[in-house]
C-alpha cells in the first residue's frame, strides 16, 4: 500500500474502511454520520421514515406473495356477484364483473414494483456513469451531455412519454425503457454536481498522482463517495417510477389490457364512480400508499445525506 | 443575462425539431399502416392506397417532414386524420379550454402555497411545521389520478357539492364553469402546493436567520411588520423558481385531470391522437404543450432576473 493510498482512505466510505481494520458497528455508524452518508440508527428513530418503510415492505410483501395472500383469483369473473359494496365475504367490494376488488388491488402490486425499480435501475446506472464521466472530465463530452440534458428538462417529460408509448405500442419492455429514458437526465445532473465537488478533493489529486487509470479512479474512489447521491436520487426516482408507470397505466398506456394494474383500474371503473366507488377507490389509496411511503423514505435519505 | 435568455431560445428552438422529428420517425416506425388504422380493418385496399396517397404517406420521410415543417412555420397544421378537422383551430380551442383549468389552479395554487410555507417557515421544527412539511411532500408524490379519485368519492359521490364532470354544459355561465373546473382544479393544486410551499418556507427560515432581521428585531420592530415588510418580500424571490417547476408538473398533470375529469382540453387531444394516431393533431398538440412548457422557464426567469436584482448569468449553471 503506498502512502497515497492510505491517505484516500480517509475519505474512503466507511463500509470499506470498516470492514478493511474490522472496525466494530458502532465506529460503523459514528463514521457513517461523520461522512454525512447514512447513520442507520439515526433514521430509524424517525417516525416517517419508519411508516414510509413499514409500506414500501408490506407492498413489496404482497407483490410477491399475492398468489398466496389473495382471498381470491383476481381474474375469476361471477356474474351473480357484480358490484357487491364491501362487506365481510369480500372486504373491498367486487367490480363490474364479480372480481374481488381486494385481490385485484393486490395482484395490481406486481406490474407497478416489476417496471419501476427496474426502470429506476436502468436510469441510475446510465445516469451514475453520465454524470462520473462528466463531472470529471468536464470538456466536450460534458457540453453535449449536459445541453441534451437540458432538452430533456424543459420538455414536459409525461407528454413525450404519452406520446413515445403511445407510438410504440403498449408492452413492458417499452414502459420500462420509456421511464428509465426520463429519469437519466434528473440522475445525471445530480451525480454529476456530486462529483464536481469530488473532483476538487485531495485524495482525487493524490490517484491521480499515482497514476491510477480514470475508470478506476472512477469506480473505486469518487463512486463510493457519492454513493449518498445516487441512493437518494435511486429513492426519489423510484418514487417518480412508480408515478409515471401508474399515471401511463391510467392513461390506457399500461400493460395488457384486463391485468389487475391499479391505474387501469381505476380507468377502467371510472364510470361507474357514482355507483360503486370501491372499485375505483381502493386501487388509487393502493397507489397512493405506496408512493407516500417511497416519498417518506426519500425525504429522510435526502435530509441525512445534506446534514453535513 | 441576454446571452443566457438567447441560449435559452436556442434550446428550445432545437428541441421543438427535435420533438417533431421524434414524432415524424415514431409515425414511421408504427406497427401497421397509419392510413389503415384511420380508415379500420374493413376497408378496401384501393381506398386505403388512396389515403396514402392523399396524406403523402407514399413519400420518403425527409421530403415528407420537410413539407410539414413548411407547412407548420407558416400556420398550415394540417387536418386531423380522425376529427376531420383543421388542426390549428381545434388545437387553440382546446388550448384556451386547458388555459381556463390552469389559471383557476394557478390563481388557487399561489396564495395557498405561500400561507402554508410561510406559515411553516415561522415555526420552525414545530408541530405544525412537521405536520405541513410530511403533508405536502406526502402530497407531491401522489399522482393527480390518485387525489382526483378521492376528491370525487368525497365531493361529489358522497356529499354532492361538486359536480364530477369538468365540462359545463353549453351556454353556461362563468360561475357555473368555475363550479365545474373546481375538483380538477384542486387536484392540480394539491400536487403542486407540497413543492412550492417547501421552497417558501426553506427561504422564510434562511431570511429569519439573517443579520438584518436580528437588527430589526433590537431595534423593537413589531413581528406582524417584520415579516409583512421584510420576510414576505425576500422569502418571494427563490419560490419564482419553484412555482416555474411546478407549472411544468402541472401542464403534465393536464393530461391526466382531464381524461379523469371528462375535459376537453389540449392533454386529452394529446391523449387521444397519440391512441387513434393521428399524426397532424398529435404533432400539433405535442408542439404546443411542450412550448407552453418550454415559456414557462423563460418566463419564470425574467420575473425572477426583475425581483432579484442579483441575478446574473453564472445562475443558469447552478
Amino acid at each position: 500500500m503506498t502512502s497515497a493510498e492510505v491517505d484516500s482512505a480517509a475519505t474512503r466510505p466507511p463500509r470499506e474502511e470498516a470492514a478493511a481494520s474490522g472496525a466494530p458497528h458502532r465506529a460503523r455508524d459514528q463514521a457513517r454520520a461523520r461522512d454525512g452518508s447514512l447513520a442507520p440508527r439515526g433514521l430509524v428513530r424517525r417516525p416517517s421514515f419508519v411508516v414510509g418503510v413499514c409500506l414500501l415492505v408490506g407492498w413489496v410483501v404482497v407483490a410477491v406473495f399475492w398468489p398466496w395472500l389473495a382471498p381470491a383469483d383476481p381474474m375469476a369473473q361471477n356474474p351473480s356477484l357484480r358490484l357487491l359494496g364491501p362487506s365481510g365475504g369480500h372486504l373491498f367490494g367486487t367490480d363490474q364483473f364479480g372480481r374481488d376488488v381486494l385481490s385485484r388491488v393486490m395482484a395490481g402490486a406486481r406490474p407497478v414494483l416489476e417496471v419501476a425499480p427496474l426502470a429506476t435501475a436502468l436510469a441510475v446506472a446510465a445516469g451514475s456513469l453520465l454524470g462520473l464521466v462528466c463531472g470529471m472530465r468536464r470538456g466536450l463530452v460534458d457540453e453535449i451531455v449536459m445541453r441534451v440534458v437540458d432538452m430533456f428538462a424543459v420538455f414536459p417529460s409525461l407528454v413525450a412519454a404519452v406520446v413515445v408509448v403511445a407510438l410504440a405500442g403498449r408492452s413492458t419492455t417499452t414502459l420500462v425503457l420509456v421511464i428509465a429514458t426520463f429519469s437519466t437526465p434528473m440522475v445525471t445532473r445530480s451525480v454529476r454536481a456530486a462529483a464536481l465537488v469530488e473532483r476538487e478533493k485531495p485524495y482525487v489529486e493524490a490517484a491521480r498522482l499515482r497514476g491510477e487509470p480514470f475508470w478506476s479512479l472512477l469506480w473505486r474512489e469518487v463512486l463510493p463517495n457519492v454513493s449518498g447521491t445516487v441512493l437518494v436520487e435511486a429513492t426519489s426516482g423510484l418514487g417518480n417510477a412508480i408515478f409515471a408507470a401508474s399515471t401511463l397505466s391510467f392513461l390506457g398506456l399500461g400493460q395488457a389490457p384486463g391485468s389487475p394494474e391499479w391505474g387501469a383500474s381505476v380507468a377502467d371503473n371510472r364510470v361507474f364512480l357514482q355507483q360503486c366507488w370501491w372499485t375505483v377507490l381502493f386501487p388509487a389509496l393502493a397507489v397512493g400508499s405506496l408512493v407516500v411511503g417511497i416519498a417518506l423514505i426519500a425525504d429522510n435519505l435526502r435530509e441525512q445525506a445534506t446534514r453535513r | 443575462m441576454l446571452r443566457f435568455l438567447t441560449r435559452r431560445l436556442v434550446t428550445i428552438l432545437v428541441t421543438m425539431l427535435a420533438v417533431s422529428l421524434l414524432v415524424f420517425i415514431a409515425t414511421e416506425l408504427i406497427p401497421g399502416d397509419v392510413a389503415r388504422v384511420v380508415l379500420g380493418r374493413e376497408a378496401s385496399q384501393a381506398s386505403v392506397d388512396a389515403l396514402r396517397h392523399q396524406l403523402r404517406l407514399d413519400e420518403p420521410l425527409a421530403p415528407r417532414y420537410l413539407h410539414w415543417l413548411g407547412g407548420f412555420v407558416t400556420g398550415d397544421w394540417g387536418r386531423s386524420y380522425t376529427l376531420g378537422v383543421d388542426v390549428r383551430p381545434l388545437v387553440v380551442e382546446r388550448l384556451l379550454n386547458s388555459a381556463t383549468l390552469a389559471l383557476l389552479s394557478f390563481v388557487l395554487l399561489v396564495p395557498v402555497a405561500l400561507t402554508l410555507g410561510l406559515a411553516a417557515g415561522l415555526r420552525e421544527g414545530r408541530l405544525t411545521d412537521r405536520i405541513l412539511s410530511v403533508t405536502g411532500l406526502s402530497l407531491a408524490a401522489v399522482p393527480e389520478f390518485v387525489t382526483g379519485v378521492v376528491l370525487l368519492v368525497i365531493f361529489s359521490v358522497r356529499l354532492h357539492w361538486l359536480p364530477s364532470s369538468a365540462q359545463a354544459p353549453p351556454g353556461a355561465g362563468p360561475l357555473t364553469r368555475i363550479q365545474h373546473l373546481l375538483l380538477p382544479a384542486l387536484c392540480l393544486v394539491l400536487l403542486c402546493t407540497g413543492y412550492v410551499a417547501r421552497h417558501v418556507r426553506a427561504s422564510t427560515v434562511a431570511v429569519l436567520a439573517s443579520p438584518f432581521i436580528r437588527a430589526m428585531r433590537v431595534r423593537g420592530l413589531s413581528e406582524t411588520r417584520l415579516v409583512r415588510g421584510h420576510v414576505l418580500r425576500n422569502s418571494l424571490v427563490p419560490a419564482t423558481g419553484a412555482l416555474a417547476v411546478q407549472l411544468q408538473f402541472l401542464l403534465a398533470g393536464l393530461v391526466t385531470v382531464e381524461l379523469l375529469f371528462g375535459y376537453q382540453g389540449i392533454g386529452d387531444l394529446l391523449l387521444s391522437s397519440a391512441t387513434s394516431k393521428d399524426v397532424p393533431a398529435l404533432q400539433a398538440s405535442a408542439i404546443v404543450l411542450g412550448a407552453v412548457g418550454m415559456g414557462i422557464y423563460v418566463i419564470a426567469d425574467l420575473v425572477y432576473a426583475l425581483l432579484d436584482p442579483r441575478v446574473r448569468v453564472g445562475r443558469a449553471r447552478a
